[in-house]
C-alpha cells in the first residue's frame, strides 16, 4: 500500500505504524459522571466495519507526524490522507 | 457407513462403488432449536458435540459458501497446548486431549500428527520466561520439555545456531504438539453432526437478525427466514460484520494473516520449528511442502489478501534460524480474516441479546482450538452455563479488568 502522505507525498506504507480506528483522537472527558463507561467503550470497542474506515497511522520510520487516512478494509484502496492535527482541531481538540 | 481397513479393502474388490457423499443436502426447514452461524470448524465442532455429548439434533448450521471455506482451510494446521495464563492453558490442554482422542471419536482420518512443536529461545531471559511456560504447561497437566542448544545439534543439525544476531540458546519442546490435515476436521466434523440428524444449509448467508424485545427469535437469511429458540455466532474473522445486523459493537478489529507453502522437499522437517526473536513458525506436510506464517499484515482487514512488506518479513524470520529455506521456492501464499481481540484471547459467552450467543475472537490461534472451542460452545449453548475450562472467556472482561493477555501488549489487537 502506498499512503500519500499530505506533505511528504506517496510513501510506502511499511515506513507507518498502524494504530487504529480514527475515533482514538476523541479522547473522552476523565472527569465525566460515567467516565468509567466512555472509557471501556473508547479503548475497548471498535466499529470494525467492512468497507471504508478512518484510522491512525503513524510515520514512524519518516517524519513522525500522526495521519488519519480514509482505506476500504474490503480492498485496501486509500481515498484520503490528512494530518492528524487537522482532523484533531477540526473536532474541537485544543491540539 | 463406518469407515475402516476392511471397508476399504472391500470397496477396492467391488470397484469403489459403495462411496457415499457423507453429508446430506437438506432444504431449510422453518425453525429449529439451535441455529449456528459459520460452518467452519468451530461451528461445525460445536453442532457435532451438541448432538454427541448433549443429544440436540434440531440443529441447523448457516454457510454463506461452502463448509470450511474460511479460516480452517486457511491456517497453518498447528497443534498445541503451550499457554501460560489459568485463562487458557486447561482450555487448550482439554483442545489437545480431544485432538488426540478425536480420529476415533468422530471415525474419519484428520491425520492428527503428533510430531512436536520446538519454541526456539535467543538469550538468557528468554530462556527464563519458557521454564516459566514450561512450568504452567506442567501445572495444566500438558507436556513441556525444555532442550540445551547441545540437544538440539544432535536433533536439529540445520538450524543456525551461531547467528551473529540470535544465537540459537535452545528451546522449549511440546512434543504431542503437531499438525492435523486442517479441511479434513471440518469434513470429519460435518460428517459426525450430519448423522446424528443436523442440517447443514450451505450457500445460506445470514442477511439479518429477527430480535423483538431483547430476545433473538430468528435470521433472515439468503434462503429464507429460520426461526430459532437460540442462535450461536461462530464467524471469527467476520464476527464484525455478523455483530453488527444484531446491533453489537465487539472488542474485535478484523486483520489479514498471510500464510505461505513452497514446493514439495523430501522430508526435512520433523515437527514444528517457531523462531523466538521474530513472528516464524514452520512445519513440512505430508506432502512435502515446507508450510509457514508470521505475523499479522498490521492494519484492518477484511480483503483476505496481504501485501508484500510482511512477506518480507516473514522470510527473514525464516532465514534466520534455516538458511536452507533460501534455496526452496514459495510456491503459495493467501490470506484469512482474523478476529483480533483487544487482549489476543477468546469467547466463549451469551450476549446481552437473550438467546444470542458469540464464539469469537479466536486472533490467529483458532484453529488448534477447534474441538475444545466446540465441545465448550455446545456445554454453554445446552447447559446454559460456561464449561468450567471457558469460564473467563467472557465479552465483558474488559469491564471487570479479567483479562487474559498472554503477550502483556494491552488493547492494541495488531500487536498480539
Amino acid at each position: 500500500m502506498i499512503i500519500n502522505h499530505p506533505l511528504l507525498g506517496p510513501r510506502d506504507a511499511a515506513e507507518f505504524v498502524h494504530l487504529g480506528d480514527a475515533s482514538l483522537i476523541d479522547r473522552p472527558n476523565w472527569q465525566a459522571e460515567d467516565a468509567a463507561a466512555q472509557f471501556l467503550d473508547y479503548a475497548y470497542m471498535r466499529d470494525n466495519p467492512a468497507g471504508e474506515l478512518r484510522e491512525l497511522w503513524y510515520h514512524e520510520q519518516g517524519d513522525r507526524s500522526w495521519l488519519v487516512v480514509t482505506r476500504n478494509t474490503l480492498t485496501h484502496e486509500i481515498s484520503s490522507v490528512e494530518l492528524a492535527r487537522d482532523v484533531a482541531l477540526a473536532r474541537g481538540r485544543d491540539r | 457407513m463406518h469407515y475402516s481397513a476392511f471397508r476399504i479393502f472391500k470397496e477396492g474388490l467391488t470397484g469403489n462403488k459403495g462411496w457415499k457423499p457423507v453429508w446430506r443436502e437438506p432444504e431449510p426447514k422453518a425453525e429449529y432449536d439451535i441455529v449456528i452461524i459459520g460452518g467452519g470448524g468451530h461451528g461445525l465442532s460445536t453442532a457435532y458435540y451438541l448432538a454427541k455429548e448433549h443429544g440436540l439434533t434440531n440443529i441447523a448450521v448457516l454457510e454463506k459458501g461452502w463448509i470450511g471455506s474460511g479460516n480452517v482451510g486457511r491456517n497453518t494446521t498447528i497443534i498445541r497446548s503451550n499457554y501460560m495464563l489459568p485463562g487458557n492453558q486447561p482450555f487448550y490442554e482439554l483442545s489437545m486431549k480431544l485432538w488426540e482422542g478425536l480420529e476415533q471419536d468422530f471415525n474419519y482420518n484428520a491425520m492428527v500428527s503428533q510430531r512436536s512443536i520446538l519454541n526456539l529461545f535467543h538469550s538468557d531471559p528468554q530462556r527464563d520466561a519458557f521454564v516459566r511456560r514450561a512450568n504452567a504447561m506442567l501445572m495444566s497437566g500438558a507436556d513441556a520439555e525444555l532442550a540445551s542448544a547441545e540437544d538440539l545439534r544432535k536433533e536439529l543439525p540445520f538450524l543456525d545456531f551461531d547467528n551473529a544476531r540470535f544465537p540459537i540458546k535452545g528451546g522449549l519442546f511440546q512434543r504431542r504438539g503437531g499438525t492435523v490435515r486442517h479441511d479434513a476436521v471440518a469434513w470429519g466434523y460435518a460428517r459426525g453432526a450430519d448423522s446424528r440428524g443436523v442440517d447443514i444449509l450451505q450457500n445460506c448467508e445470514v442477511t439479518g437478525f429477527d430480535i423483538e424485545g431483547g430476545t433473538v427469535c430468528g435470521v433472515q437469511t439468503s434462503r429464507g427466514p429460520i426461526r430459532a429458540k437460540k442462535i450461536a455466532m461462530c464467524v471469527a474473522g467476520s464476527s464484525g460484520r455478523v455483530a453488527a445486523m444484531a446491533g453489537m459493537r465487539l472488542p474485535i478489529e478484523s486483520h489479514v494473516l498471510q500464510a505461505f507453502v513452497t514446493e514439495g522437499l523430501k522430508p526435512t522437517l520433523p515437527g514444528v520449528i517457531t523462531f523466538g526473536a521474530g513472528h516464524f513458525y514452520v512445519s513440512q506436510s505430508d506432502k512435502g511442502g515446507l508450510v509457514f506464517g508470521g505475523d499479522i499484515d498490521g492494519y484492518n482487514s477484511y480483503a483476505q489478501r496481504g501485501n508484500l512488506p510482511v512477506v518480507e518479513d516473514v522470510c527473514e524470520g525464516g532465514m534466520a534460524i534455516m538458511p536452507m529455506i533460501g534455496r526452496a521456492r514459495l510456491l503459495r501464499s493467501w490470506g484469512g480474516l482474523m478476529d483480533m481481540s483487544m487482549d489476543g484471547s477468546p469467547f466463549i459467552d451469551a450476549t446481552h441479546i437473550e438467546g444470542l450467543y458469540f464464539n469469537g475472537g479466536w486472533c490467529y490461534g483458532g484453529f488448534k482450538a477447534t474441538p475444545a472451542s466446540g465441545f465448550c460452545y455446545a456445554h454453554l449453548l445446552a447447559m446454559g452455563t460456561p464449561h468450567p475450562v471457558a469460564t473467563q472467556m467472557r465479552l465483558d472482561r474488559f469491564k471487570t479488568g479479567s483479562l487474559i493477555d498472554e503477550k502483556g501488549v494491552g488493547n492494541q489487537p495488531n500487536l498480539h
